[in-house]
């Protein structure tokens, strides 16, 4: 046992000389939070209008006054004629444009007014909430001229998230990245490493058995992983004040699990592999880019094609994620969040169960 | 000239003789943009809708059927009780409420405007917001089709009708916009990784002393560690557009000689980055760490999978250095805009310079001697 815990310190002492690594491993997970915090936005903002106006009347310089004056819009230029419009969304000047008719006050006064809403359609979203924030801003500036029909009014109530800040949707994500890229990522290099530069036979020929040498690697990772998992979180609480509704100890518990289950696919990876080069590649393809797209982190799981979606079933952070959004924005517990728990549970089990054995069969 | 001949293809012999390494480059990130690419859409095909009808109308009951009908909403639960709604979209049985209020149909039949409730499960942050446009253009639609006679037989008033066009993209698909993303940044990752990487592996095992009491220049081994990532990164980007016009069956609207092009100097700037990072770095984890946290910063600062425009003025002015977003940029206006010269010269010059940069401060830094 002397043994092991002298190996312990030794990699931890590698983990704390490597300045440089230690440094990008401890401030990756606060810059990511301040990110995404401060600039990384899924709602629509900004859009760039441009306005084409052959009349110029006191009706045609209201509404595009209109379009000046709302946040949501930014308005680029005004055009005299329609043929401007295509050349400056092709060169992605403007995003959408406003086409008004000529003699736009007198037909809006008889009720024939017709505009066009142009837009730029390759990010779709984008384009649909553009279009529908220009729509709005006629109708409601027809209404307060004095037009238009009656509508249905919409009341939005954006439950558990109403500002729709992106940081309270991006943490839970941002945590099960992180604490893949540590945990998985570092372990699956770092035994890489001992083989490529032949070290692990060295190791190997020491007294400690081939457990104890993967426990001993993986055991400062599994520290720094939590370390980085706390950070992220304080961060994300004092800076942005997103919120921890349920219980602090349930999310430490899911972490926990999800970082056991990211160092075994680490060992698993590493095991499997001649080099260091193969084990990063394995890992970013294999485990990172799947944690970014296939969990419901950045891409909403209900828009996956049909048959993608069981194949986030079987990504880890997918389970992950729901219980941490779960128990942060919706303070739910385990009598809701019983299933997640235990299929993250079973992964875990399931797979430091797989990767001892592999590493026993390689290793031995 | 010879000197950087002869670097290049003992580097191009390497690379041809690792072929781990060329099935790395390839296999994989191709694989991932098959299969991710899918899965890059933000557009919600079901929404699992719990309706609370407090009205009971003939009214209110064509605004539900209006929903259903548009094939994205689907009724997993109709209650007149509030707290089931909720409890419902706490399980996520649900992932919005509507809820239709006592009255409505009074209202709208005398040419008033009533209001409905619409409660949004906004845990899936990019969903809720789509949801919302949804179910916005279906209460549009609503309004306009069944105004009330009270209305339709009012004599002339004042009013516009507003009509949309979408450009390049009429259906507001995602997989070509995404793919395209996709592409540009599985071709950095790989490209700048595999630089930073097959240096600091030099530095490491210590070959980097041997080539480095050679007679070539720092600019020739620049060069020469360059130009064989380059074509690889080309012969991607073409293997990619190959599956995303073949197997994705989206068709380019503009020249593809443009996107060469724009390629040839992108690949400059990202490989360049790659070279830098690898003079900075002594080990092979410190390479791969650095540059992927560079990596996912420009990616995501980038503007590449969420808008641009809604960024802050900071975040946006610091993006304009940004090599990825402005590759990803001439990538789309000509592929899915039909876009030419006049279109990307912009894009073509930012990248130019962002090459001269990283490429001369590489060579400026890398040393000859060992530290």
């Amino acid at each position: 046992m002397t043994a092991f815990w002298s190996f312990v310190r030794k990699e931890t002492r590698h983990i704390l000389r490597d300045r440089q690594t230690l440094a990008v491993l401890l401030l990756m997970p606060v810059a990511m939070v301040l990110l995404f915090g401060y600039a990384i936005r899924t709602d629509v903002e900004g859009v760039r209008v441009l306005v084409v106006d052959p009349s110029r009347d006191v009706r045609s310089t209201d509404l595009t006054q209109a379009v000046a004056s709302t946040t949501a819009l930014r308005l680029v230029g005004v055009e005299a004629s329609v043929g401007g419009v295509e050349p400056r969304l092709r060169a992605g000047e403007a995003d959408v444009a406003l086409v008004l008719p000529v003699d736009f006050a007198r037909r809006y006064a008889r009720g024939t007014a017709e505009v066009l809403v142009v837009s730029d359609g390759i990010n779709a979203n984008f384009a649909s909430s553009a279009e529908s924030y220009v729509r709005t801003l006629v109708q409601q500036w027809s209404a307060s001229q004095g037009g238009g029909a009656p509508i249905v009014r919409t009341a939005v109530r954006m439950r558990f998230n109403p500002t729709l800040a992106s940081e309270n949707l991006f943490v839970p994500g941002l945590l099960a990245f992180v604490l893949t890229l540590v945990s998985a990522l570092m372990t699956a290099i770092s035994i890489a490493r001992e083989k490529e530069s032949g070290t692990m036979e060295v190791l190997l020929v020491s007294p400690l058995r081939p457990l104890q040498i993967v426990v001993g690697k993986v055991a400062p990772y599994l520290v720094l992983a939590f370390v980085n998992a706390l950070t992220a979180l304080a961060v994300a609480r004092l800076v942005f004040g997103v919120p921890v509704r349920g219980s602090v100890t349930l999310l430490l518990v899911a972490s926990l699990l999800f970082v056991l289950v990211s160092l075994a696919l680490g060992v698993l990876i590493s095991s499997r592999v001649p080099d260091q080069r193969t084990a990063m590649m394995s890992t970013l393809l294999g485990l990172l880019i799947p944690t970014l797209m296939l969990t419901g982190f950045i891409f909403p799981i209900a828009s996956l094609p049909g048959w993608l979606q069981p194949v986030t079933n079987v990504v880890p952070a997918t389970w992950y994620i729901i219980i941490a959004r779960g128990v942060m924005l919706k303070g739910i517990g385990l009598a809701v969040l019983w299933k997640e728990l235990l299929i993250l549970t079973v992964m875990a089990i399931v797979l430091l169960a797989a990767s001892a054995r592999s590493l026993k069969d390689r290793l031995e | 000239m010879r000197t950087v001949f002869f670097i290049v293809r003992k580097e191009i012999l390497q690379v041809l003789r690792d072929r781990i390494m060329l099935v790395q480059i390839f296999v994989p990130p191709l694989l991932q943009l098959l299969i991710v690419a899918q899965a890059m859409t933000f557009e919600v095909k079901q929404v699992d809708l719990a309706v609370v009808d407090l009205d009971q109308s003939p009214a209110s009951e064509r605004l539900v059927e209006r929903f259903l009908a548009t094939g994205r909403f689907e009724v997993t639960l109709a209650t007149a009780s509030g707290d089931q709604a909720d409890a419902a979209l706490l399980t996520r049985e649900a992932g919005a409420v509507l809820r239709i209020p006592d009255g409505f149909a009074r209202m709208w039949a005398r040419g008033m405007s009533p209001t409905v409730q619409l409660v949004l499960n906004a845990e899936d942050g990019a969903a809720a917001g789509v949801v919302q446009s949804y179910a916005g253009q279906i209460l549009a639609d609503f309004s306009r089709d069944e105004a009330p006679s009270v209305i339709r037989a009012a004599s002339v008033r004042p009013g516009v009708a507003v009509q949309t066009r979408t450009l390049y993209n009429p259906q507001k698909e995602y997989l070509g916009y995404m793919a395209i993303g996709l592409l540009a940044s599985l071709m950095t990752l790989v490209g700048i990784l595999l630089t930073a990487q097959n240096i600091a592996r030099e530095k490491e095992i210590g070959t980097l002393e041997q080539l480095n009491v050679t007679p070539i220049t720092r600019g020739q081994f620049i060069a020469g560690k360059l130009i064989p990532f380059w074509i690889l990164g080309f012969i991607e980007l073409i293997l990619g557009l190959l599956i995303i016009g073949g197997v994705f069956r989206i068709s380019f609207a503009g020249a593809v000689g443009w996107v060469f092009l724009g390629t040839g100097v992108y690949l400059l700037a990202a490989l360049g980055l790659g070279l830098l990072i690898s003079t900075v770095v002594s080990t092979q984890q410190q390479a791969m760490f650095i540059t992927f946290f560079v990596l996912v910063t420009l990616l995501f600062l980038g503007g590449i999978f969420t808008p641009i425009q809604s960024m802050p003025g900071w975040a946006q002015t610091i993006a304009e250095v940004n090599p990825i977003k402005h590759f990803v940029e001439l990538l789309r206006t000509v592929l899915m805009k039909g876009g030419g010269i006049a279109d990307i010269g912009r894009e073509l010059v930012a990248m130019a310079l962002f090459a001269t940069v990283a490429l001369g401060a590489a060579i400026q830094r890398y040393q000859k001697t060992a530290a």
